[in-house]
């Protein structure tokens, strides 16, 4: 990764991220290293808890007190970001950083025209005139596919459909033209149809503004579709990262393969689904080797003692003693 | 093989009006909304039917009516008898595991709750005895018994509302989107358990999902809902291989697939329409690509094909008429 580094949009290195607590400090990330270039979308996969919306917290400078990250760095265009105060942590907010969050009900102030939203964080971000952030705003719900911008933009949010919604959190974020966009299960609460309009718009509006984006989901459907790279997390670390195809056809990790193969296929119909037996650890006992071991079919002596650090394989990196070609 | 539940023209309205006295003062009508519209299917004994369509497509309020939750406002709703003469016994398995278990319960008390209702067992210690077989069959160990909800997983709390609804002896199971919100590695877990309880159990499954994938791989029919009615039914493979119904065809396209993804696809932006006012005529129209004048107009009757599946679409009746005449 370190040829990509120097271009990167953003350039995680090593980040962990820990919560103190009153039995001991729980270690929610541990040494998350990923990069997302210039219109790339970066998808991060994993079951629930395995860390991949805390990714996207820490990087935003948004973890919730006494979480705090406790060891490596947050690099966005070439600036060091993760150890910037709260007042220049809100400035790289929405100004550089945008952010789509799941639920497009609770983004969205109830209370305030869609139209005045836009406009506020416009003009917080971008030095406008009311006339011209105006314009902007209807520029961008036209861009991202709302019909009758002009009358829209006077609705309140009840106004609009849950997919409605969701186009007008894309426009929010992207107001300013950040550099990055965070979008965190962007598409879990709309309907299929919905989904694919939006996973579609997503993918139009990185190829036109060479914005890098990180897709949060734990839709492997939605990843196959949309994002050029992905990242596979289990227990608070990455298992594996590569181009989608090669992790999607070719997985490294038995955690990534075992993940695909529960999937119910289209293509065909089959008896039985692979399932991965027993759940992933707390993150206050995760086993020693490799956090993955107590569920891995192929797991060995070595997966029980030693951690197995993340290491390229072919076109991606993965984290796993198979790959090391030693003795499991 | 004989049918284990049949639904006639089952019909539910819900009255979502205004309350009385700004009726009144605004000069406002009743406001009744159809969620279920005129709908028949049966399911076979041992079968699985699995009810599809987007959120607001009436498929839980068919799961609610079917298990007695909801009175059906016409129509009805029939169980063929069971091993005793009496209508089949139902239960059902409820899509939020979180909200669907009692916290302040202990799992034992929850799983023991329908033996007790139900008489099904005399004395505490067969009581106790039963829950422990139960927690086995779907996993868990006899001593979690003893444990509150909130210690378990999303997916083993699943696994305790299975337990409960296996708890009733039931013959019909009816599963609201029992794996929707499960991560996907505890959702093939669950949905294997669910296929070997029917295999051993003989249980006939109403299925009621969103989820495309999931649905071939648990039924072994599928009907299609679209704003109240069933707009097409068929066999689960040649729904698939040959989806009629413009709808059909319109959820099986979108549905990502991992295998062979259809990137750089664009979709033009549709919306389901308010169910509170539907559209004249087959309320698909405004979103069919191939939707004309008779389509506004004039809703189209369920149309029995050769193949067994039946779909209700104006434009199938004319190619087939089309084929016919030449």
């Amino acid at each position: 990764m370190t040829e990509t580094a120097s271009s990167a949009v953003l350039d995680v290195r090593g980040l962990c991220v820990e919560f103190p607590g009153r039995h001991g400090t729980v270690s929610a990330l541990s040494d998350v290293s990923l990069s997302i270039r210039p219109g790339e979308i970066l998808g991060v996969v994993g079951e629930s808890g395995a860390g991949k919306s805390m990714t996207g917290l820490a990087v935003q400078g948004l973890l919730e007190p006494p979480g705090r990250i406790s060891g490596g760095e947050v690099w966005l265009a070439g600036r060091r970001i993760d150890q910037l105060g709260d007042k220049e942590m809100q400035n790289v907010r929405g100004r550089q950083i945008g952010a789509i969050f799941q639920d497009p009900l609770t983004s969205l102030n109830p209370l305030f025209t869609i139209g005045a939203q836009l406009v506020e964080t416009i003009r917080l971000h971008l030095k406008l005139s009311k006339a011209d952030a105006k314009a902007r705003a209807i520029q961008l719900l036209k861009e991202v596919g709302i019909p009758a911008p002009e009358a829209r933009y006077d609705h309140y949010p009840h106004q609009f459909s849950g997919g409605m919604r969701q186009r007008v959190v894309i426009a929010l974020a992207l107001a300013a033209e950040p550099k990055l966009i965070i979008a965190d299960e962007p598409t879990t609460a709309l309907d299929v149809s919905i989904q694919a309009q939006i996973t579609s718009l997503l993918r139009r509006l990185c190829d036109d503004h060479g914005t890098a984006v990180m897709l949060v989901t734990h839709d492997m459907g939605v990843i196959a579709e949309t994002a050029d790279r992905v990242a596979v997390m289990y227990a608070g670390r990455l298992v594996e990262i590569g181009p989608v195809g090669d992790v999607l056809k070719n997985a490294r990790h038995p955690y990534t393969r075992g993940l695909m193969g529960s999937i119910p296929a289209l293509g065909r119909r089959v008896e039985r689904l692979n399932q991965i037996d027993g759940s992933m650890p707390r993150l206050n006992a995760i086993p020693t080797g490799c956090a993955f071991n107590p569920r891995c079919p192929e797991a060995g002596p070595r997966c029980r003692k030693d951690r197995p650090e993340p290491a390229p394989f072919g076109s991606g990196v993965a984290a796993c003693w198979l790959n090391a070609g030693g003795v499991l | 093989m004989s049918d284990a539940l049949t639904v006639n023209d089952l019909t539910c309205n819900f009255d979502v009006s205004a309350p009385w006295l700004n009726r009144v003062i605004e000069r406002k009508p009743q406001q009744f909304v159809r969620a279920v519209d005129d709908i028949s299917f049966r399911v076979p004994m041992g079968g699985c039917l699995s009810l599809v369509g987007e959120s607001g497509c009436g498929k839980s309020t068919v799961a609610r009516l079917v298990t007695g939750l909801y009175r059906a406002s016409e129509g009805e709703v029939r169980f063929a008898p069971g091993k005793n003469g009496q209508p089949l016994s139902a239960q059902m398995i409820f899509q939020d595991p979180y909200a669907s278990l009692n916290p302040r319960w202990r799992v034992r008390n929850i799983i023991a709750e329908p033996l007790r209702e139900l008489k099904l067992r005399n004395s505490e210690a067969e009581i106790m005895e039963r829950v422990g077989e139960l927690l086995t069959i779907v996993g868990l160990a006899p001593s979690d018994g003893t444990k509150f909800p909130h210690e378990f997983s999303g997916g083993q709390r699943q696994r305790i509302s299975i337990a409960r609804a296996l708890a009733g002896e039931p013959e019909f199971l009816v599963c609201d989107e029992p794996t929707s919100a499960l991560d996907v590695s505890v959702q093939a877990q669950i949905l294997n358990l669910m296929r070997k309880l029917q295999d051993e159990m003989g249980l006939t499954y109403l299925f009621i999902s969103h989820d495309m994938s999931v649905v071939r791989h648990m039924s072994d029919r599928i009907a299609v809902m679209y704003l109240g009615r069933i707009v097409e039914e068929a066999d689960t493979e040649t729904l698939f291989a040959n989806p009629r119904h413009p709808y059909t065809q319109l959820l099986l396209e979108t549905i990502p697939d991992i295998t062979h993804p259809k990137r750089g696809r664009s979709i033009a932006a549709s919306e389901v329409p308010s169910p509170l006012n539907p559209p004249s005529g087959c309320t698909f129209h405004p979103r069919c690509p191939f939707a004309d004048q008779r389509c506004k107009s004039e809703r189209p009757e369920m149309r029995n094909f050769a193949d067994g599946s039946r779909a209700a679409c104006h434009r199938i009746e004319e190619t087939a008429k089309a084929i016919h005449a030449a």
